[in-house]
This record gives C-alpha cells, sequence and structure tokens, in this order.
C-alpha cells in the first residue's frame, strides 16, 4: 500500500507537471472583437480586413508582447446594428463579458457606436472605430478624456472633413461643368437620406454653396431605406439643378443611382453614395449607376506603398475590392505595432502609443488629432472620389489637387445626356 | 409641378395597389390576415433574380418561371403553416407574421443582406405631359389596372370566383350547400400568392432587392386595406392612391420632410378611421358578422 501511495504521489507530481509545462507552452492569443453588420457588405468589409491584417500577423508568427509572440484571434461580433440598436449593444456586451476581448474595431451606423462606444469606454476596451463618421464619437474625447481615450477614429474621415473633400470634388465637377458648357451660375439639389450622420453635411452643403458661386436649388431628405425616389428625382429635375449632391450611406443610394440612370436626369451626380463604392453597386442598378461619382477610400491606385498590394490580396481572398469598413485592416496592423510597443495588452499603455502613433496605413499617412480622430488632409489620409466608368469604378480625385494625383487616376466624365443638354 | 404630382401619385399609387389587392382578395374571402403576403412578392422577386443571374434566364421568362414557383411555395405555406391554425384569427395573424420572418432569414442566409437588382422589362423612359416617367412605371400602372380588371372578372365570372363569394359570405352555409371550403380557400391563396408574384415581377425591377424588402410595403399595404375597408378589393385600389398622392404631394411640396412621405400617409389612413372606422368601401364589422 505504502509503495502504492509513493507511486500515486510521483503520478500525481508528473500528471500536475505535464499540466504545469502545458500551460507554460500554450500561448493565449489577443482577442479582437471584429463589430459590424455580418449579414451586410459593410459587416463583411469588416470582417475580410481584420482576416487579412491578423493572417499576415500570425504567418509572422504574431504579435510580440514582452518577450512572446502572441497570435491574433478574430471574433466576429455581428452588431444588425441596420436593423436593431439594442442588437448591437447585446453583441458588444457579449463580446466583452463572455469571449473577454482584449480590443475591438468596427462600427458602422453612428446611432449604433454612439451606444456601442459606451459599452467599449464602460470597460475600459480600446475601440477603434471603422465605419461611423459622426464627429460627436470623437468629440467625446475632447469633453470627457479619461472616459472616451480608449476611442480612436481610424476610418473615414468625420463627417466635417468628409463635407469638405465632397464639396471640393463638387467645385471640382462646377468647374468643368463651367468650362465645359460655358454656364455661368450653377444652381446644385442637395439629396441626402434622413440620418445623424448627415445633419452636419446638410447644414454644411446649405452654408457652402453660396460661398462657392452656387445656388441651392432644394434640399431633399429620403428616408434611408426608400425604395423609390423617382418623385424626388422629378422635383429635382423640375427644379433645374444642373448637378445634383448625394449624401446617402444606406440603400437608398441605389434605387437613387438606378432612377437618375434610368430618367436620364441632366445633372451630373457627386458626394457620397456608399453603395455605389461596392463592386455589387454596377449589377444592383443593372449598370444604370454609371457616372455615379461618389467619395471613396479605396481603388485600385497608389495612394501608400501599401495600397495596392492591399488592393491586390483583398481581390484575391474575397473576389472583391474593399469598401471603406475594411480599414479594420489598419486599425488590426495599427493595434498589432502599439501592442508591440507598449509591451503589454493594458489598455492605459497602449492608449498613449496609439496617440503618438504615425503610421502608413493604406489610405495615407495615420495619425490621431486630440480628439482621436483620424488626421485629414495633404500629407495625411485625403480620401478619393471615384466615378463608375464602363463598369468600373475609377478613382477622379484628387486630380492636381494640392498637387496630388495618384498614379491610375482619370478624369471625371459627364453623362451624354448632360452633354446633349447642355452642348451648345 | 401639378402634372408631377399626378402622373407621380398615379403610379405610386398602382405599385401600392398591386400588392394591396392581392392581400384584400385572402383577407376578404378566405379571413386569413396574411402577413406574409409580401414575403411572397419578396420570394418572387428572388426566384426571378435566381432565374435571370444563375439559369441566364432572361428577365421575362424568369418572370414567368417565378410564378407558378411562389404560387407553389405560398400554396404550402398555407398548407403545412396557415390551414392547421385558419380558425383562430389570432394565431393565423401570429403564425404569419412568424412565416414571413422565416422566408426573410432563409433570404438573409441565402444571399446575405446585400442589394441586388434585377434589370427592367423595357428599359428607359418617355414623357408625359412634361413629366418623365419611366416604361417600367407605366408598365406598372398598366399591369395593375389589368390584374385589377382580371380579378375582378374572375370573381364575378367565373364559378369558382362564385364559390369564392360564396364562402366569403357564409362559409358554413357555403359548407352546408355541399362546397368544398376547403378547396376554395385553397383558390383564394393561390390567387392572392400569384398576385404578390406578379407584382414582385412587375415592381421589382424599379426597386432593390434584399431580404427585409417585404417589410416597408407590408406596413403600407395594411394602412392601404384598413384605409380602403378590410377585404374590399375596390377600397384597395383607391386606398393605394390616396396614399400614392399623399407621398407625391410630401416630396413636392415638403422636400426637407421628404423622409415624412410614409409617416404622413399613415396619418391619413388615422384621419379616415376616425371619421370612418370601417375605412372608406368597407362594412361595419358588427354588420358583417
Amino acid at each position: 500500500m505504502r509503495r502504492l501511495g509513493v507511486l500515486g504521489s510521483v503520478l500525481l507530481a508528473a500528471v500536475l507537471l505535464v499540466g504545469l509545462c502545458g500551460t507554460a507552452q500554450a500561448v493565449e492569443p489577443i482577442k479582437i472583437g471584429v463589430a459590424g453588420p455580418m449579414s451586410f457588405t459593410q459587416g463583411q468589409g469588416h470582417w475580410n480586413g481584420a482576416t487579412l491584417a491578423a493572417m499576415e500577423i500570425n504567418a509572422k508568427g504574431g504579435v510580440k508582447v514582452g518577450n512572446v509572440k502572441r497570435p491574433i484571434e478574430l471574433i466576429k461580433v455581428d452588431t444588425n446594428e441596420f436593423m436593431s440598436i439594442p442588437d448591437a449593444t447585446n453583441a458588444m456586451e457579449l463580446a466583452i463579458t463572455r469571449h473577454k476581448v482584449d480590443f475591438l474595431v468596427g462600427g458602422f451606423r453612428s446611432e449604433a457606436v454612439l451606444v456601442m462606444q459606451d459599452i467599449a469606454m464602460d470597460n475600459k476596451k480600446i475601440f477603434l472605430g471603422c465605419g461611423a463618421a459622426h464627429p460627436e464619437l470623437c468629440t467625446r474625447v475632447t469633453k470627457n478624456y479619461n472616459r472616451y481615450k480608449y476611442w480612436f477614429r481610424i476610418t473615414p474621415i468625420n463627417s466635417k472633413f468628409l463635407g469638405k473633400v465632397i464639396f471640393i470634388q463638387l467645385g471640382t465637377v462646377a468647374a468643368m461643368m463651367k468650362q465645359a458648357f460655358g454656364l455661368k451660375k450653377l444652381s446644385v439639389a442637395i439629396i441626402a437620406e434622413k440620418a445623424a450622420w448627415n445633419e452636419p453635411i446638410v447644414a454644411a452643403a446649405q452654408a457652402a454653396l453660396p460661398k462657392m458661386g452656387m445656388k441651392v436649388a432644394g434640399v431633399w431628405r429620403p428616408s434611408p431605406v426608400a425604395k423609390d425616389v423617382t418623385a424626388e428625382l422629378g422635383a429635382i429635375q423640375r427644379s433645374g439643378a444642373n448637378i445634383i449632391f448625394t449624401s446617402f450611406s444606406a440603400s437608398v443610394g441605389i434605387p437613387f443611382a438606378k432612377q437618375w440612370g434610368e430618367l436620364q436626369v441632366p445633372a451630373p451626380v457627386v458626394g457620397i453614395n456608399v453603395e455605389a463604392q461596392k463592386d455589387g453597386f454596377w449589377a444592383a442598378t443593372g449598370g444604370k449607376g454609371e457616372f455615379t461619382q461618389t467619395l471613396n477610400t479605396y481603388a485600385r491606385v497608389k495612394m501608400t506603398e501599401h495600397t495596392i498590394p492591399f488592393f491586390d490580396a483583398y481581390m484575391k481572398n474575397f473576389k472583391e475590392a474593399p469598401n471603406y469598413t475594411a480599414g479594420t485592416y489598419d486599425a488590426v496592423l495599427l493595434l498589432a505595432w502599439a501592442v508591440e510597443k507598449a509591451g503589454t495588452l493594458n489598455s492605459d499603455k497602449v492608449v498613449p502609443v496609439l496617440e503618438k502613433s504615425k503610421t502608413v496605413g493604406t489610405a495615407g499617412l495615420l495619425a490621431f488629432s486630440k480628439d482621436h480622430d483620424v488626421i485629414w488632409g495633404p500629407g495625411y489620409v485625403t480620401s478619393l472620389g471615384t466615378q463608375w466608368q464602363g463598369g468600373k469604378n475609377m478613382a477622379v480625385w484628387p486630380y492636381k489637387w494640392e498637387g496630388i494625383t495618384f498614379e491610375g487616376t482619370v478624369p471625371v466624365k459627364f453623362p451624354p445626356w448632360v452633354i446633349k443638354r447642355y452642348k451648345k | 409641378m401639378l402634372m408631377d404630382i399626378i402622373i407621380n401619385g398615379l403610379i405610386n399609387g398602382s405599385v401600392y395597389a398591386l400588392l394591396a389587392i392581392g392581400f384584400s382578395l385572402v383577407m376578404g374571402v378566405a379571413r386569413i390576415v396574411n402577413i406574409a403576403h409580401t414575403a411572397f412578392y419578396m420570394a418572387s422577386a428572388y426566384f426571378i433574380y435566381m432565374g435571370f443571374t444563375f439559369a441566364g434566364l432572361s428577365p421575362l421568362l424568369a418572370m414567368f418561371c417565378a410564378l407558378p414557383v411562389t404560387v407553389a411555395v405560398g400554396l404550402a405555406c398555407y398548407r403545412l403553416f396557415i390551414k392547421p391554425i385558419q380558425e383562430h384569427e389570432a394565431a393565423v395573424l401570429i403564425g404569419t407574421i412568424a412565416l414571413a420572418i422565416a422566408i426573410q432569414e432563409a433570404f438573409l442566409m441565402s444571399f446575405g443582406g446585400s442589394f441586388l437588382g434585377v434589370p427592367p422589362l423595357i428599359k428607359g423612359y418617355t414623357w408625359i405631359l412634361g413629366v418623365k416617367v419611366t416604361w417600367q412605371h407605366l408598365l406598372a400602372l398598366g399591369v395593375a389596372l389589368l390584374v385589377l380588371l382580371a380579378v375582378r372578372l374572375f370573381l364575378m365570372r367565373t364559378s369558382v370566383g362564385l364559390a369564392i363569394r360564396s364562402t366569403a359570405q357564409d362559409r358554413e352555409v357555403a359548407n352546408l350547400m355541399g362546397m368544398n371550403v376547403t378547396r376554395v380557400a385553397m383558390w383564394a391563396v393561390a390567387v392572392s400568392v400569384g398576385l404578390a408574384a406578379i407584382a414582385g415581377a412587375i415592381v421589382v425591377p424599379l426597386v432593390v432587392l434584399d431580404p427585409h424588402m417585404w417589410m416597408h410595403p407590408l406596413i403600407m399595404m395594411l394602412a392601404i386595406v384598413v384605409l380602403g375597408g378590410l377585404g374590399s378589393i375596390e377600397g384597395s385600389f383607391v386606398g393605394a392612391y390616396i396614399i400614392g398622392f399623399t407621398e407625391a404631394l410630401v416630396v413636392f411640396l415638403i422636400p426637407l420632410g421628404a423622409f415624412l412621405k410614409d409617416s404622413v400617409a399613415l396619418s391619413i389612413m388615422i384621419l379616415v378611421l376616425l371619421i370612418r372606422p370601417e375605412g372608406l368601401f368597407g362594412v361595419v364589422f358588427e354588420e358583417e358578422r
């Protein structure tokens, strides 16, 4: 019995040792929650961008935290935020409390992300926003730094800068129209879906257009999910607008472009149409969306040395071009870089590293302002203007703007019915 | 602007009428409040998309193929989910909501939430009294009128139509008179789902396909049906045009409030109900029973 007892003790010790060794050898992954509406293209963009970054990092052995290289593990956080904000908050709670994510990236609808942000901040989780443009998300950092310092916006540039870029693009198109057709004073119809992120853009457009020497023909605010906007288009045509300034992030962008092309409304379209940023736009509009111009983040042009390799890898892996929510690629790479630099996953120690960071991303030089917003401007992230031409979404802006023309950018084209209407 | 409002109102109204007539028919004759009606409209749209995109059919052929498929799916749903609970109106209401959501989820799983499109049968536009109108919209207007006429003739001039009307008036007496009320109900469901499928075929090239596309028309359709009078086909037709014109008026007169067009339309419905609870063409419930 005594011999058996000794043997038992030895076996137990051996089992414990093996267990301990096993624990020491198993490297715990860094868990990153990728939050987005996963049944929709925007969420798929979030997931695909993050997946590509995680694949690259893990192929190199992971993220070096202290002396250990830890792999990235992505957790899919399906927020369903298009349909239900409570679904988004539940998904965030689940990711933080059950899946124990270390960091979060993603988010799309500003209305939902404002709530998702609070949940992340309650739990002191760094949340890199890759989809929502409302300025309040970053204003909160200034208002209450200690609470909101864990939030950073990677993409898109905020509504204020989005407005600035689209006004520059609008000004470019207006100048081209004046030059091509000898028009003196242009009239612009503003059509913007009724959503929180759009309020500053609509207000800014109404204020900026007269200063730019243009007249506001009218403002139309359809529902973000309107399926038919022929009445709005009829009213716009009746208003005599020479240009249509759009601001759409939701599905209304498709019927608008489709019906604009079908009715051949004699006014070029410029502004934001998130649906027109996607590859599926051409098929969804049956090609009627040709000549639709939109603010964009990605096209196969050389914004930085990382853009084309990223674009090509994305196309190869996911068989479509990246939309702006695929900026999670930059977000995950930035997190990995910051964690390595901080040598820890501790949010309070990673935040100062992110604040001082200046890294070359896929859409420009990535750096943050004091309110943790991505900096916009020449030399930083500028955004793009793209236009559907012959079934391809071509980069058309910046085109000789502030000395910038990215390699592969082409000039804007007017639809033939616009040329026919104005050509004397 | 007046012509814009008239033309756009007529077009909006026709599109809504196409949807509302089928719903009204099955509600009036079979006493089935089929919340899944617009889900069949969506199913028809997806079947057309599948025929066009995956089977390489022409849009017209895809539409003709989608019609019987949708009707078959509708009848199967009726036999499996609605018939067993048909006597309990509340259960039918809840059951058809569940059915609609199940159909939505099936398409969401199969196609994702991406927005898809089907090309129009007739491309281009024309001018009518100084207003640009797409040919597809005009087609919707024409088909809506033809469908109404055909449904009317079917109900008034055929033996099946007579049976449907008799069953609608008094199911028990119709049964005692030797009518196969189950078969009559099947007919009503088939015609109703068929109308939803036709609506899908005509309307879908005008809009965008996504798995939630059934919800908005459902709300508008319920408003139209209540406004026109429960179960009244004529009422649905008139209600559809009232809602259609209201939407056009909102867009043209309050451009900044274009997003309110649905709310204004629904408010009109409430207003009519306050003045005339049975709707424009309906009968008082007590009388009906």
